[in-house]
């Protein structure tokens, strides 16, 4: 078995809470953050969103920010997730003047764009032009917070955040790298909002994951990430968990949908369990993608059935809660997942009334104390890039 | 560690140009301008017979007809990895969409709003499986890329990988494209990854 | 009525990129979701664009898509009913 690679802090901003705490008591107390879009003008007002409920001024604000600097949403909501996991992980200054930067994002900097494009044109708000570039924004973290060791952005849609964090594990187990940030960031835009509105996966309701009737996603924004070290470097700090396994794989079916076979999933997953050295029946739960699409629901029952037989764990969707984050899922999964090993609970899929007619299959859909050992965690992106992690105690 | 890689096969396409191992393959008589043009004429160049590259943007175009010479026409291993990065993301189709939003949005070009969709397209053309990944960074990083590459194939996570670079904006493309193989000639270094990059064919 | 038949063809051709595609290609009971045209489910929600641009018709539900695209005639049977361009 793979020891895997040390977590030493955590920090995570969505629309159930603003750090660890609120997430946390939001999860256990069954109360989502969905809501309708207030943060920017749209005609979808039916539709509903994981939106963190602060304006940029007041997030400009909070971090003491000068707003005729060029910071967007994303790099915003970022540093908030990132500062939190580097106060967790107490990282003093000279540890993060050699701490690696691996971010995802799928946005950049576009939520000012579409709000400033017009603007460009006439010379006015001018230094945007540059915050759209995704490396941008994630140079705008780095340097907020003071981390100057290796930066690098990831862009693979839904997955980003998840590869960042595989990335990261790479880079630390051989040897590159001794310390990393690793997560994703991304924020409600028209673009992203009016783009999965013409592929007509959202769903005016809730989100339903893996229920018979669901009726698609609901779009959410947020940011988290995890700071990552090699085990001799940790000293004295607390170690909140471990990535122990890793997997990709590209589902070569379609740009968007899912393979029904779900091949990219179940290699993903199959290859995560092989380098954690762990059997598929040693799995305690399953952090499912599971975005309430009819595609993905299906076509990621059908891999997790490939795989794990008979002996289905138990798993959950947390999307109900937070609306999908994109190219942040991946980390805010990660956060949750050392969340539940912490409390030794699973977190419960909500909105669930009937099992999917293909599968029978029958998430979690009440809070509850289990023993875990180790969480799968999926992150399935546009592009067919399929990826899974495997979270688990510290043991000594 | 102390495993050998090659670098198998170089791809270049710049200025209505392709390379090949340094050599040129094609150049177009077009304008600059008239780009969808110029990888029509690549496409019939190369004797695609795939329908589907009409349907998709550019960046998957480019990336299309890149591997198409890099695969010289032989099954590729199930497990051949992907390590792409550019500067621009995915602007070019990232205008088209922004442009239509108030209006009606066409599905068609925004599941093209990403970078990775490429890989996506090339993993289905070719029927890989293997890991994807896609960087953004404001100049061609040859290090990363070489690293990231290096660790793949030595922990045997990818039989071969095709890495580089693959940008486009304002109709202006650079594609930088290599297979790196367990058997050839020139070493996999991230010294001689840069040097092809930067070589000038002109 | 064969107008609107020949219409939707170029259309279909031009929007869908349809490129080694001529009109004379397209039956106007072929399958359009087969082998021929071969469409796929991203080309059905662009069909669905173009009902409501061309032909002012709007589905919310994809799943309606199924029973519409089945052929040229289909199509044109389902427009001249609901069309309100």
């Amino acid at each position: 078995m793979n020891k895997g690679i040390a977590v030493t802090g955590m920090g995570i901003i969505s629309s159930i809470g603003r750090n660890q705490e609120e997430t946390y008591k939001a999860l256990i107390s069954g109360k989502n953050g969905l809501s309708f879009i207030e943060n920017f003008t749209t005609k979808h007002t039916e539709l509903p969103a994981g939106e963190v409920k602060i304006t940029n001024k007041e997030l400009l604000a909070s971090l003491k920010i000068n707003p005729t600097q060029p910071y967007t949403r994303v790099s915003l909501l970022g540093i908030i997730a990132a500062k939190e996991a580097i106060t967790n992980a107490q990282l003093s200054k000279e540890e993060l003047s050699n701490c690696g930067f691996i971010s995802g994002t799928s946005v950049g900097g576009m939520d000012a764009t579409e709000k400033y494009y017009s603007d460009f044109e006439n010379g006015v708000n001018t230094q945007f032009i540059k915050a759209q570039h995704p490396g941008f924004t994630t140079n705008q973290i780095a340097n907020y917070l003071d981390i100057k060791g290796k930066i690098a952005t990831i862009s693979t849609a839904c997955s980003s955040a998840a590869n960042a964090i595989m990335l990261g594990c790479r880079m630390i187990e051989s040897g590159k790298l001794k310390r990393v940030i690793v997560g994703g960031s991304d924020a409600l835009t028209k673009f992203t909002l009016n783009g999965f509105n013409s592929l007509m996966i959202l769903s005016n309701q809730p989100c339903k994951p893996f229920d018979d009737d669901r009726k698609g996603l609901n779009l959410g924004e947020g940011a988290a990430y995890l700071v990552l070290e090699a085990d001799d470097i940790i000293g004295n700090k607390k170690v909140l968990g471990r990535v122990k396994g890793y997997g990709n794989a590209n589902d070569s079916f379609h740009q968007t949908a899912s393979s029904p076979e779900g091949e990219g999933a179940y290699l993903a997953m199959k290859k995560a369990l092989k380098s954690a050295g762990l059997d598929h029946d040693q799995i305690d739960y399953i952090h499912a993608h599971g975005t309430a699409t009819r595609n993905n629901d299906l076509s990621e029952s059908t891999a997790i059935h490939r795989v794990f037989g008979n002996k289905l764990p138990e798993f959950s969707s947390t999307k109900g809660y937070t609306g999908h984050t994109l190219a942040a899922a991946g980390g805010i999964q990660a956060v949750m997942n050392l969340l539940m090993l912490e409390n030794q609970e699973v977190f419960p899929n909500l909105n669930f009334e009937h099992s999917m007619k293909e599968t029978g299959f029958y998430p979690v859909i009440i809070k509850k104390q289990k023993n875990l050992n180790y969480i799968l965690s999926n992150s399935f992106g546009f592009g067919g890039n399929c990826t899974s992690l495997i979270f688990g105690k510290d043991e000594d | 560690m102390g495993k050998l890689f090659y670098i198998d096969n170089v791809v270049r396409i710049k200025n209505r140009s392709i390379y090949n191992n340094q050599e040129l393959l094609f150049r177009s008589e077009l304008d600059i301008a008239e780009i969808d043009l110029f990888f029509k004429e690549a496409y019939q160049f190369l004797q695609l017979s795939y329908p589907k590259f009409f349907k998709m943007d550019r960046m998957s175009k480019l990336g299309i007809l890149a591997t198409e010479i890099l695969f010289n026409k032989e099954k590729q291993d199930i497990n051949t990895a992907l390590v792409f990065s550019n500067n621009y993301s995915s602007i070019d189709t990232d205008k088209i969409h922004q442009n239509s939003i108030d209006q009606i949005v066409s599905p068609s070009v925004f599941v093209y709003t990403l970078p990775n969709i490429v890989l996506g397209e090339i993993s289905i053309k070719h029927q890989l499986q293997g890991e994807n990944v896609f960087f953004i960074s404001e100049g061609f990083d040859a290090q990363m890329i070489a690293d990231y590459t290096d660790v793949l194939l030595s922990t045997g996570k990818a039989e071969n990988v095709v890495c580089g670079w693959i940008d486009l904006k304002n109709a202006e493309y650079d594609v930088f494209l290599c297979l790196i193989t367990r058997k050839g000639e020139m070493r996999f270094t991230h010294k001689n990854l840069e040097q092809l990059y930067y070589f000038d064919n002109e | 009525m064969s107008d609107l038949r020949t219409e939707l063809k170029v259309s279909i051709i031009e929007q869908l990129n349809l490129e080694e595609l001529s009109v004379e290609d397209i039956e106007n009971d072929e399958p359009l979701f087969g082998d021929g045209v071969g469409l796929d489910s991203i080309d059905a929600l662009e069909l669905i664009v173009l009902l409501e641009k061309d032909y002012g018709i709007k589905l919310t539900d994809p799943q309606q898509g199924k029973d519409i695209f089945v052929s040229i005639n289909k199509m044109a049977e389902f427009i001249e009913v609901h069309r309100t361009k």
